[in-house]
């Protein structure tokens, strides 16, 4: 209270006065602040989005004319070999997402415990994530051409050279292969979110723990996979509609070729190149139905199978619990609250 | 029963370390070739194996590279948009998370969800759409036009932002305004300045993305002297087929600035990681 207020002299009116400006002040700052985010999101999301339903009805290119074709761009979608081969060379990528979420959690269940140098296990292991995917695709380009560096290092260990595969072009392995440079380029960084979650709990716990002589297993399985639940949740999400939706490894490595194309790569070439739009724009929609189902369901599979299953507490108690939280968020809807009922889980148990 | 519990810590230990080197060199091993490979002399990489450490290090494929890909250009504009995206997306993600998380109005929880639900939708899916938008709107081929795309893509950094007004207490904003200062004053002088953490970590992650952000930036930056560094790397593609030399020298150019970023701003950046992962 520094400047006399400008409500100090306290007559009714001028108050009303006051409240008025500060009402209007406040729908303007709620106007003016919201104007560009809502307009960029309105342009570049939700129209595109509303286009592209649009759009997926028709036969069409960029410019020209357009003819109603109703659903025969999803039946083709279905029908196409090249398009519905595309989403069975998703099924690698999540192969490898999975590997990459178990590699992840396990090394982040090492870090947890002390290491020496573990700047530089975490920096090693994290980097190739901030790498650009077109860097990353040459990198392993070099890394898989024959005769190169995979292929000089498996001759090193004294493999022949005839017993070793074409990396890129044998069918039946060039989609691991491509996988398997997602699963270099994002290890890192789950385990980097991992090892977040599981710092968040009181290290006293270990402690406690290790001197009531539980082994590093119990440790692992009773307080750090309870603490990250909810993080390794989100990340099988996200990369269940991230492996959908690779697109650099195969662009750059393969150009989609042999069996390589993933559903971008696909719609990719069917858009700007066929410029065939009403059917890439069913592509995107399939797509994120797919994302969208796949995220339900594993909310669900995980809120009914994993959630409780492996808490000590009974099902009433996790219950009881939610209902607690759920009525202590809707009474201070502020985010302090959020964290100390995480961090208040921990302590219960 | 305690030299058992020992034994096994010892074992565990070794483990633990015989796993985690492992893990580094497969993670650095691909680029530590690449660097190898980058200093070779055309000669001298043709007739070595790619494993072998170069006899002297040669600079003339950087400077090839350089020229070829024309990368000096790409730096530029890349640096342009960099500067521009990251100064408006900071500003506009920090106001829409202000009012999001200090007022309540009708609708505001929609907003919330319509950004929630954006986050859903693969970028890469509605640009078949968004090139047309862009089209129509005459902003293909222009840097402003990629420049504004990349601001409309922003919800990282929207939930950095929210998740830190969260934990600023409002009372800061309440005397604030009971010194007499309105809500415009309340967020660029009281509680911007408070936003600096938050701030650099959406402008680390941010930059990292558009850094490395290469889809959109060959969808409408199409002209040659428009490019980003990652669309001129791209370049690479076609005339260098199987000279890995100088491929690995571009690569390792565009990877340096992102390197010394990365020492600089280890910690921000795996907080970030975090936040945004923490999707409220």
């Amino acid at each position: 209270m520094k400047k006399p207020a400008s409500a100090v002299p306290a007559k009714k009116r001028s108050f009303m006065e006051f409240m008025k400006r500060r009402e209007g002040q406040r729908g303007l700052v709620i106007v003016l602040f919201m104007a560009i985010p809502l307009l960029l999101l309105a342009v570049f999301t939700y129209i595109p989005f509303l286009k592209m339903v649009q759009f997926s009805f028709f036969d069409m290119k960029y410019i020209g004319d357009r003819t109603f074709v109703g659903l025969q761009n999803y039946i083709d979608v279905f029908k196409r070999d090249d398009i519905f081969g595309a989403l069975f060379v998703s099924v690698y990528y999540m192969g490898g997402a999975v590997v990459q979420l178990a590699l992840a959690l396990f090394f982040a269940s090492l870090m947890v415990f002390k290491v020496k140098g573990d700047a530089f296990f975490k920096g090693a292991m994290f980097f190739p994530y901030l790498i650009c995917g077109i860097a990353v695709g040459f990198i392993f380009k070099f890394f898989y051409a024959r005769g190169f560096v995979l292929d000089s290092l498996l001759q090193l260990l004294g493999m022949e050279m005839e017993d070793i595969p074409m990396w890129l072009q044998d069918q039946r392995i060039n989609n691991i292969s491509l996988a398997a440079t997602s699963v270099w380029r994002y290890t890192g960084q789950n385990m980097i979110l991992f090892l977040g979650a599981m710092m968040s709990v009181d290290s006293d716990l270990y402690e406690a723990a290790s001197l009531d002589g539980a082994n590093k297993w119990h440790q692992f399985r009773y307080i750090i996979l309870p603490s990250i639940k909810s993080i390794v949740v989100l990340n099988l999400i996200l990369s269940i509609s991230g492996s959908l939706s690779a697109f650099e490894p195969p662009y750059v490595i393969t150009n989609g070729t042999m069996g390589t194309g993933t559903y971008f790569v696909i719609m990719n070439r069917l858009a700007h190149e066929n410029q065939k739009v009403g059917l890439a724009c069913a592509m995107a929609i399939v797509l994120l139905a797919i994302i969208i189902l796949c995220t339900v369901a594993q909310k669900l599979f995980f809120k009914y199978v994993f959630d409780d299953g492996t808490a000590d507490e009974s099902k009433a108690a996790v219950r009881r619990r939610k209902m607690e939280e759920k009525a202590a968020k809707k009474a201070a809807k502020s985010g302090a609250m959020a964290q100390s009922s995480v961090s208040g889980k921990g302590g219960q148990k | 029963m305690k030299s058992q519990i020992k034994i096994g810590s010892i074992f565990f230990s070794i483990f633990k370390y015989v796993m985690l080197i492992g893990a580094a060199v497969m993670s650095l091993l691909p680029v530590a070739v690449c660097v190898f490979t980058a200093f070779k002399s055309t000669e001298e990489y043709n007739t070595t194996s790619v494993l072998d450490v170069p006899k002297e290090f040669h600079f003339e494929n950087f400077a090839v590279a350089f020229k070829q890909a024309n990368m000096l250009q790409g730096f530029i504009n890349t640096a342009i948009v960099l500067v521009v995206v990251l100064t408006c997306s900071v500003l506009i993600s920090a106001m829409l998370a202000y009012v999001l998380n200090r007022f309540r109005f009708r609708g505001s929880g929609l907003i919330q969800n319509l950004f929630m639900f954006a986050s859903l939708i693969p970028g890469i899916a509605t640009q078949v759409t968004v090139y047309q938008i862009m089209f129509s709107l005459g902003l293909i081929n222009h840097l402003y036009g990629y420049i504004i795309v990349l601001m409309g893509t922003d919800i990282i950094s929207i939930y950095i932002f929210l998740q830190f007004f969260e934990n600023l207490p409002v009372s800061l904003d309440e005397s604030a305004i009971m010194d007499g200062c309105t809500y415009f004053g309340v967020f660029f002088k009281i509680l911007f300045p408070l936003l600096k953490p938050a701030i650099v970590t959406s402008v680390v992650l941010k930059g990292v993305n558009v850094y490395n952000e290469y889809y959109m930036s060959n969808l409408y930056l199409q002209s040659k002297e428009l490019r980003t560094i990652s669309t001129a790397l791209y370049a690479f593609t076609g005339p260098y087929g199987n000279q890995y030399n100088y491929i690995c020298a571009g690569v390792l150019m565009t990877i340096v600035p992102i390197f010394i970023l990365f020492l600089i701003f280890q910690r921000q950046i795996y907080g970030g990681m975090a936040a945004g992962a923490v999707k409220g």
